[in-house]
């Protein structure tokens, strides 16, 4: 029988001997995680399923990120919760200051190789997808689940098929390509499906751009982002990965739900315009809309390739006197290397706050809210109403480039304008 | 299972998890204390509407977004006894069945629904009654009828560890 490769990660996490899209399986889990605002809820679950201990402490990751550091004493307590459990259980745990944002951590230390199977208390385990697992969000109860018996219950999907062609343009990013796919199918479109990335365009991508591009999987409803392992993968998990790995591949002849094309030749730098992940304009449409702040970081976009870009722009530039901007690298470890490479001396040269690196203000958590009537533009995944702060503010969601752009512009400009 | 409430429609396609629930909230983690913050970021006052037990009647995609468990959570401390909705995001339609609270996935019913509506669900034969009028649902899984059955996700896993 042919399987797509998410087919295949299933199946080989299943009792069963074979599977078809729609059925009900349960699929045992690589790597549990999950981080301050969903691991105390799920504990609570796990305690009422009368479970004590965890299925298998090498394999649960617990994170502090997201209202780190703490915003208050709920939030504190919180991190406490999830600090004394983690050790108590004798998990892998990552405290203030000894990590970042999770998806990031976990996949610069290894915790994911190709093939395996993630399951994260977030929704943007997605992002996992990058590294060719199939990583997928639950929430707190699942969560618990997995946590005392190492599986979850999932149907399996589709997979639709993403081919990307062609060479990308300058100032487009891993973003614009997910950006496009969000365009071409909504944010409903890829509900119980999995995107799989593949073509020239998509093995062209370093593993920061791969990790855009599935980190928005979820966006268009999607269980997983994937790109099948290859060169670059092995490259990036040399020395790296915490369990052996095989590269898995889609069959020649597997039956896909649908397929698209992603055409680099044509495509311009993307935003997402308020207050949808799907209301896709080109950034030169939308020019001359003035901005109130610029957020670069999160999970997906957080990583050495973007600070980099931001640096191309903010070299010799400085932000906007209109304009306030925030940088967030997603890890110590991005964190540490910008810092070793002077870019965050251009940051704080051009004006911008340098961040730890946290969820924060990403999800409206803290450290950069937005006042109503303010406009935000970001590198984030999630322009929902309120999402940053005041439902009265708007958020826009694009690549490091374009957002740096904007900040030294105060409103929307196509990035070459602005380049010293 | 037979589960019945008086409707309360909350329209609009793609309504996000961060409307339903807004982040600065997420710091709360004891379910009982996540219920006064339900449609904060939408419209506070649908709150209001949740007297007694109720059905949630919802459009497309509900639920996008983020896992957090806080909106099904708030929605089950609510006295919402289920969702029926024409399609659901699926981190929430799961997050819904493992707290006990089906997602009934009927357009139709949804279209027939108005505030008030007396909503009854068989969620064993997928008939959806909107003040007598009979819609079939999509079917459900036998796995998560069984969980229903038992509770939800907590109550299942615990028969299977005792
Ligand atoms: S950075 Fe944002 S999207 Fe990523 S895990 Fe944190 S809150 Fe979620």
């Amino acid at each position: 029988m042919a399987y797509t490769l998410a087919e295949k990660i299933l199946l080989a996490h299943s009792d069963a001997d074979e599977i078809a899209v729609g059925d009900l399986i349960m699929v045992r889990c690589d790597i549990v995680m999950a981080n301050d605002v969903s691991g105390p809820v799920a504990f609570r679950a796990m305690e009422e399923m009368g479970a004590t201990k965890v299925f298998d402490r090498d394999k649960v990751v617990m994170v502090a990120d997201h209202f780190m550091p703490a915003k208050d004493a709920v939030s504190a307590g919180l991190q406490k919760r999830l600090k004394e459990w983690s050790l108590a259980q004798g998990v892998h745990f990552y405290d203030q200051g000894r990590g970042g944002i999770e998806h990031k951590i976990m996949i610069e230390d290894g915790f994911v190789v190709p093939g395996s199977v993630v399951v994260g208390g977030d929704s943007h385990t997605c992002t996992h997808g990058a590294l060719g697992a199939f990583g997928t969000g639950l929430g707190s109860t699942d969560i618990a689940a997995a946590l005392a018996f190492g599986e979850f219950w999932q149907g399996v999907p589709g997979t639709i098929l993403v081919t990307i062609v062609g060479d990308k343009r300058r100032f487009v990013s891993g973003k614009d390509i997910i950006l496009d796919v969000l365009a071409q199918i909504g944010v409903a479109g890829g509900t119980d499906k999995v995107l799989e990335f593949v073509g020239p365009g998509a093995e062209a991508l370093s593993i920061d751009e791969r990790l855009a591009v599935s980190n928005m999987a979820v966006e268009a409803g999607s269980e997983t982002g994937i790109f099948p392992a290859d060169e670059k993968t092995a490259a990036y998990l040399e020395g790296r990965a915490r369990q052996p790995w095989e590269p898995v591949r889609s069959d020649p002849d597997a039956v896909f739900a649908s397929k698209l094309t992603v055409d680099l030749d044509r495509l311009d730098p993307l935003i997402a315009m308020p207050h949808l992940p799907g209301n896709i304009q080109r950034v030169s449409d939308v020019t001359g809309k003035k901005i109130d702040q610029v957020y670069i970081g999160n999970c997906g976009n957080g990583t050495i390739t973007d600070l980099r870009q931001a640096a191309e722009i903010f070299r010799g530039n400085h932000v906007h006197r209109d304009c306030r901007a925030i940088i967030v690298p997603a890890s110590q470890a991005v964190y540490r290397e910008a810092m070793a490479e002077g870019l965050l001396e251009i940051f704080a040269e051009a004006g911008l706050v340098v961040s730890t690196p946290t969820c924060g203000a990403c999800f409206g958590g803290g450290n950069g809210a937005m006042a109503a009537g303010e406009s935000a533009l970001t590198t984030t995944n999630r322009n929902f109403k309120g999402r940053m702060g005041s439902g009265e503010a708007e958020v826009h969601l694009a690549n490091a480039w374009v957002a740096a752009a904007a900040a030294v512009a105060g409103e929307i400009v196509n990035p070459a304008e602005v380049l010293a | 299972m037979i589960i019945s409430g008086n409707a309360v429609c909350v329209r609009g396609d793609n309504i996000d998890t961060d409307v339903l629930y807004p982040g600065a909230y997420l710091n709360v983690d004891d379910p009982q204390k996540m219920a006064p913050f339900l449609f904060e970021g939408l419209d506070p006052k649908i709150r209001e509407e949740l007297v007694g037990e109720t059905v949630l009647v919802v459009d497309e995609n509900f639920g996008s977004g983020s896992s957090r468990e806080h909106v099904p959570q708030a929605i089950r401390a609510s006295g919402i006894t289920c969702v029926v909705g024409k399609t659901f995001a699926r981190i929430f339609y799961r997050n819904c069945f493992n707290l006990g609270v089906p997602a009934i996935v009927c357009p139709e019913a949804s279209a027939a629904a108005g505030k008030g509506s007396v909503v009854t669900v068989d969620t064993d034969t997928g008939v959806v009654t909107v003040d007598g009028q009979e819609f079939q649902a999509r079917p459900i899984a036998p796995f998560m009828l069984d969980m229903l059955a038992a509770g939800g996700l907590v109550e299942w896993s615990r028969q299977r560890s005792a």
